[in-house]
């Protein structure tokens, strides 16, 4: 027994100095050792540290080649003055903590942005502040990558001249947490990322989407709050997603949507809340989805269901005072609505089981009118539009027939 | 004799009646559950409104024409007195037109101030309350227009009231929804945007469901109606289009009380 613990200390004794005696300290100071960010990276080790003192620097293209931790104490400002990228990561193990990175360049030819990652992994960005970058963070070929607490914000007013908050091309296992992204082009740009975990992150205001994925497999979306954008959320082209307890807001306008899902199969959307947007979920060419306890809330359309869009399932969501439930662009229907509870049902339930006796047909006729002939929404909430649905409830003829919900809930899902 | 003097004895008239009191209770009914379970927000206000566009039309045309057939034995009394036929009408109408307004507006007026939601969406309410006033002028005035042209003929009287409230807030509408299936093709924004104001019920249903930004979710129409309606030339004439609606009978009216053997 004591000879394994000797050889147990003896190890520990071998391995202890290894890791503790090459780390430095570097400080960066207006009248420190080095004045100059450029200057202290090219001075370090790998795994130093860089203290940054409170001050204004204005130093643009800044290569961190080397793994280091950079940690700002104060207001550190990070000034790129419109030129260039600001910092640019090319090694793996890079942690950048407590800084503002402001102004990169603009341009119509490289994406300039305040961090770019390039090709790294292991990197760590914590606590940062960005402020009128043309793209914020942008990933590219990156791995094992944290980016925790950012707040990201640009003031861009045209799409052409702005560019992503948190921008990731080609990169896998990216954990996104905390984040707010406000007035970029897309609040978060994924496109051919694997295994991101986007969760508590807040995207509002931007120009165009407030998250934007294409061929993006496994990826997860949590507790994220997308609200005020101008075309709300659009994802595209991927599978096995998961997109759970976030809030799709506000989204208002003749091309905004909550959340518009365009080719996303086996995916799960789950416990969202779509409320005031003008289409909340958009849905064309997407197959085998599970749509299970969302609430749709005071939209314009709850559901735009497409014909070319197969075997998905409605189950236990709630439709409020949306003005058109469901609405769709064809009689033929192969989804499945199962136990949702609809505001605009009128049946009753006489077993007292919970679920109303008659099938409730959440597509109106109206809907399916103005579908056709988008003037005819000039009618909407007129009797006349009153009492041609009512009709067409009791005998429907031009609504698609398979689209009802055979057992609707009485009551609102918790 | 004063159009004010006339004015006050009907109303008195009217509270008797009881109705009246009666029909200012449904809308209070209604503002306040609406507003209790839809939330006080907007559309609490979009489900008032389609409350609002539904009775007020009926009620205020069909009791124009009621009130005028009740009333004949009254109004040959009054012509015998010294006063002349303009102050009589003025007060036949105010006494009927005036309380119609205030039941309406206290209805719903009442609940919205105990519930808050005229501070909280103010332009919103009142533009509610004035566009119902509106309302219950014009068609009171057009129910007093059918009922002096059939004075004598009752029957007629009140089926074509029917009928031109059927028009207005039904067949009107289909006549527009036939319209847009047939020419759907076309660019049709302008031609039903005209063919929708000259429908006082469709003008206000459309100023709500503008007001309450309903026009982002009509896409390119919704676009085209919004900014006609937001400009200064679109409100100057859908206003005007109103005044005429309410002016127009009422000066049809008027020559005909004038001109009538009683």
């Amino acid at each position: 027994m004591w000879a394994k613990v000797k050889c147990c200390l003896f190890l520990v004794a071998l391995i202890l100095p290894g890791q503790y005696t090459i780390a430095r300290q570097i400080v960066v100071s207006q009248n420190g050792e080095t004045g100059s960010l450029r200057e202290a990276i090219r001075m370090a080790e790998p795994h130093d540290s860089l203290i940054i003192k409170e001050g204004h620097y204005p130093e643009h293209d800044v290569v961190i080649d080397k793994p280091l931790t950079i940690i700002g104490e104060g207001k550190v400002v990070i000034d790129g003055e419109g030129k260039g990228f600001v910092l640019i990561i090319r090694s793996d193990s890079v942690a950048i903590k407590n800084l503002e990175v402001h102004r990169s360049g603009r341009s119509f030819i490289e994406d300039y942005a305040g961090i770019l990652v390039e090709k790294s992994s292991d990197v760590v960005l914590e606590q940062l502040t960005l402020t009128d970058n043309f793209f914020g963070i942008y990933l590219s070929a990156a791995s094992d990558t944290q980016l925790t607490g950012n707040t990201i914000t640009a003031s861009g007013t045209r799409e052409t001249s702005s560019g992503n908050g948190i921008h990731l091309w080609y990169s896998k296992n990216i954990t996104i947490t905390n984040n707010r992204v406000e007035g970029h082009r897309d609040g978060f740009y994924f496109e051919f990322v694997e295994d991101v975990y986007l969760t508590g992150n807040l995207s509002k205001h931007n120009l165009r989407y407030g998250l934007h994925f294409m061929f993006s497999d496994r990826c997860a979306y949590e507790h994220n709050v997308f609200q005020s954008n101008g075309a709300g959320v659009a994802v595209m082209y991927t599978k096995n997603v998961e997109i759970k307890h976030n809030h799709f807001e506000d989204n208002w306008g003749s091309a905004s949507y909550g959340l518009l899902l365009k080719e996303i199969n086996n995916s799960r959307i789950e416990n969202n809340a779509f409320i005031n947007n003008s289409i909340a979920m958009y849905v064309e060419a997407s197959s085998r989805n599970r749509i299970y306890r969302n609430t749709f809330s005071q939209n314009g359309s709850g559901v735009k269901l497409m014909a070319n869009s197969t075997d998905n399932t409605f189950t236990e969501n709630n439709f409020l005072s949306n003005t058109f439930e469901v609405t769709t662009n064809s009689r033929q229907n192969f989804n499945e609505f199962n136990k949702n509870y609809w505001s605009q049902y009128e049946g009753y339930d006489l077993d007292r089981d919970g679920l109303g006796d008659i099938p409730h047909r959440p597509v109106r006729l109206f809907a399916l009118v103005t579908e056709r002939h988008p003037q005819a929404l000039i009618l909407l909430r007129s009797l006349l539009v009153g009492i041609m649905d009512a009709a067409e409830r009791f005998i429907p003829i031009m609504t698609p027939e398979t689209l009802v919900d055979l057992q609707p809930k009485m009551r609102q899902i918790q | 004799m004063k159009a004010t003097t006339i004015l006050t004895y009907q109303w008195k008239d009217l509270l008797r009646g009881r109705w009246i009191i009666g029909y200012g209770m449904v809308f209070l009914l209604f503002t306040d559950v609406l507003i209790r379970f839809g939330g006080g927000g907007p559309r609490a206000l979009l489900s008032i409104s389609n409350i609002m566009l539904l009775f007020i039309p009926l009620v205020s045309m069909i009791y124009g024409v009621l009130f005028l057939y009740q009333s004949r034995e009254f109004t040959e009394l009054l012509l015998a007195q010294p006063t002349d036929r303009k102050t009589l009408f003025w007060g036949l109408f105010g006494g009927l037109a005036v309380p119609l307004s205030l039941a309406f507006a206290g209805g719903v007026g009442l609940p919205l101030l105990y519930m808050g939601v005229l501070f909280s969406n103010g332009s919103e309410a009142l533009m509610l309350l004035v566009l119902g006033i509106a309302l219950t002028l014009l068609f009171t005035g057009l129910g007093f227009m059918l009922g002096l042209r059939f004075f004598d003929d009752r029957i007629r009287g009140f089926g074509f009231a029917l009928i031109s409230w059927l028009f207005l807030a039904v067949l009107y509408d289909g006549i527009i929804m036939a319209v847009v299936f047939l020419l759907g093709d076309y660019p049709l924004e302008k031609p039903i945007l005209i063919l929708s104001m000259l429908n006082p019920i469709d003008l206000a249903r459309i100023i709500i469901l503008l007001k309450f930004d309903i026009s982002a979710l009509m896409g390119y129409t919704g676009a085209v109606f919004s900014r006609f309606f937001s400009g200064a030339v679109g409100i100057s004439i859908s206003a005007s289009v109103i005044m005429l609606w309410i002016g127009a009978p009422l000066w049809h009216s008027v020559n005909l009380f004038n001109k009538k053997d009683f």
